[in-house]
């Protein structure tokens, strides 16, 4: 189509208004980490670290970012062993209800987080009677994760095909010498983007995880939730809220390096 | 069954290698094994749990869940006036959201599509992409802070809408604006370059082609976007306790209603409301085809 200079100029702009619009509130958060100003006072008259040392000394904000990493940990290692799993089913089997699975996979992240964690709690509270910990904590993040390895492994087999491994098999390679010397080390980058994002999504997660947390043992984001309208820990809540803004988007950036689709894997 | 050849086959060394190697099926079943089976037990079994414990009623006396079965928690959540107010509220600015959405993703995804080189194409994307993975709560968060009273966006504008639904509604544009983006840069990306030419040849101005031809073909992939944005409306409730003020929400409604009244039956009934709307919303949009795109 012909697109007069004028009319390119206005989709530049827009399309330059939508992503500030994307970008300047992450920018702000940021930005307020640094701002002298209890109250936010915009724009900042002045700029302190202040504020990260009373982060960083904080019990509370120490206490359940370690929850934070152990639920990440955790989901990340059952949705790594799952995720690999059902992806190697799906890409290298031909079966009836292949495509079921991979709709199964999905779900967890497709239907509102809500109802999610209301079926899990339910589960865990009424129907087995077992207490909240962070074990449920974990068994909730891996369900919503595992979509997001199953989703770079993959891409990443589908493009690969299987020429290199039956290769290895005409040249003598057993089973288990191919899958360790030729499938996994084709994998790494794969493996280790679906490892860092799903870990990003499990650190960040807050729907699920009000859900399936004991009120003793909170996650990081679960603490800024509980401290939003508390006036006086605005400063360390700010704080906090662009750790995870940096915790989220490196991972992000990095997997996009090891792999070309990381970045889209959530859909 | 499985029957196409793929794969390594051919493992004759070690009893577990070939083991493995002549018996497809078992080795198809040990890898799909676990993940479908933490799926349909940890996740479908208790949805499916979930809409059974809306049967159930609490003990007004002692408080605890009676495992008997009646439709007492269904008929109030669907007669209720309050509780109809709080879903006709809901689908509002669900439906609110998703039209800032798509107005706001059009001319980004033509931009991305068919003005941007491909090196550039390729940065947009992930640029777009890359907020999706900033924690939730925080960008909830971040727009409380740019709405506060002596906030940015006052500083600048001098003056802000105040937390409630005009800054719920915002709010929740932002958060689901990628969701829309990238579906309908797809959806750009799969037009043929040749109608745009056609259409000028047969004397369109630009503004006919995008009318007559761009968006009836780019429509489906707009719907797809709009069942990302739909649903996650409906299933908020953070961003909504962040900056909606006093503006109820079904999610926030039925997390109250297990949190602070402690009615896990009630909250399951309630929790009915958002899945079917869903299920009807993904019914009427793969009529247009919404379903191939996402």
């Amino acid at each position: 189509m012909y697109l007069t200079a004028r009319t390119r100029l206005v989709l530049r702009l827009l399309t330059l208004v939508g992503l500030a619009f994307l970008y300047v509130p992450l920018a702000i958060v940021v930005l307020n980490a640094f701002n002298k100003s209890r109250t936010y006072a915009f724009p900042p008259t002045g700029y302190t670290l202040h504020w990260w040392s009373a982060a960083r000394h904080s019990s509370a904000v120490l206490e359940t970012l370690k929850n934070s990493i152990w639920a990440g940990v955790g989901a990340t290692t059952v949705a790594l062993v799952l995720g690999t799993m059902a992806a190697f089913g799906v890409q290298r089997y031909r079966f009836f209800g292949r495509r079921s699975i991979s709709f199964l996979v999905v779900l967890p992240i497709a239907l509102p987080g809500i109802v999610t964690g209301l079926a899990l709690r339910n589960v865990f509270d009424v129907v087995l009677g077992l207490p909240l910990s962070i074990w449920t904590i974990i068994i909730g993040h891996a369900t919503f994760c595992i979509v997001i390895v199953f989703n770079n492994v993959q891409a990443r087999l589908r493009r690969t095909g299987s020429s290199l491994e039956q290769a290895s098999a005409d040249l003598g390679g057993t089973g288990l010498q191919t899958f360790w010397f030729v499938t996994l080390p084709n994998l790494r980058g794969a493996l280790v983007a679906g490892a860092l994002l799903a870990f990003g999504l499990s650190f960040d997660e807050i729907v699920v995880t009000s859900f399936t947390a004991p009120a003793d043992r909170h996650t990081l984001p679960q603490w800024i939730f509980d401290n939003l309208s508390r006036p006086n820990q605005a400063p360390i809540v700010n704080v906090v809220a662009a750790v995870l803004i940096v915790v989220a988007v490196v991972p992000v950036w990095l997997a996009q390096r090891l792999t070309d689709d990381a970045a889209g894997s959530r859909f | 069954m499985s029957t196409a050849p793929a794969g390594v086959d051919l493992g004759r060394r070690g009893a577990v290698s070939s083991f493995f190697a002549y018996k497809r099926r078992t080795r198809l079943a040990l890898l799909l094994g676990p993940p479908v089976f933490w799926l349909v037990i940890a996740y479908l079994g208790a949805i499916a749990a979930l809409l059974l414990s809306s049967l159930w009623s609490v003990d007004s006396f002692t408080e605890k869940v009676v495992h008997t079965y009646g439709t007492g928690n269904l008929r109030t959540v669907f007669t209720d006036a309050t509780f109809r107010a709080v879903t006709l509220r809901t689908l509002g600015i669900a439906l609110l959201v998703t039209a800032l959405d798509a107005l706001i993703a059009f001319p980004m995804a033509f931009y991305m599509s068919v003005v941007a080189s491909p090196r550039m194409r390729r940065i947009l994307v992930v640029l777009v992409l890359t907020p999706l993975w900033a924690s939730y709560l925080v960008k909830a968060y971040a727009w409380r802070v740019l709405l506060a009273p002596d906030g940015p966006l006052g500083a600048v504008f001098g003056g802000t809408p105040g937390y409630g639904k005009t800054a719920l509604v915002l709010t929740l544009a932002y958060l689901w604006l990628p969701y829309m983006v990238i579906p309908v840069y797809a959806g750009f990306e799969k037009l043929p370059r040749s109608l745009f030419e056609a259409s000028s040849d047969l004397g369109a101005p630009p503004g006919r082609t995008v009318r007559s031809v761009v968006l009836p073909l780019v429509f489906p992939a707009l719907a797809a976007g709009s069942i990302f944005t739909f649903s996650l409306t409906l299933g908020d409730y953070i961003a909504v306790s962040s900056v909606g003020g006093k503006t109820q929400m079904l999610a926030n409604v039925i997390y109250g209603q297990l949190i602070t009244a402690n009615d896990q039956p009630l909250a399951a009934a309630l929790s009915i409301i958002p899945l079917i709307a869903i299920l009807l919303y993904l019914a009427a949009m793969s009529r247009t085809g919404a379903l191939d795109n996402v």
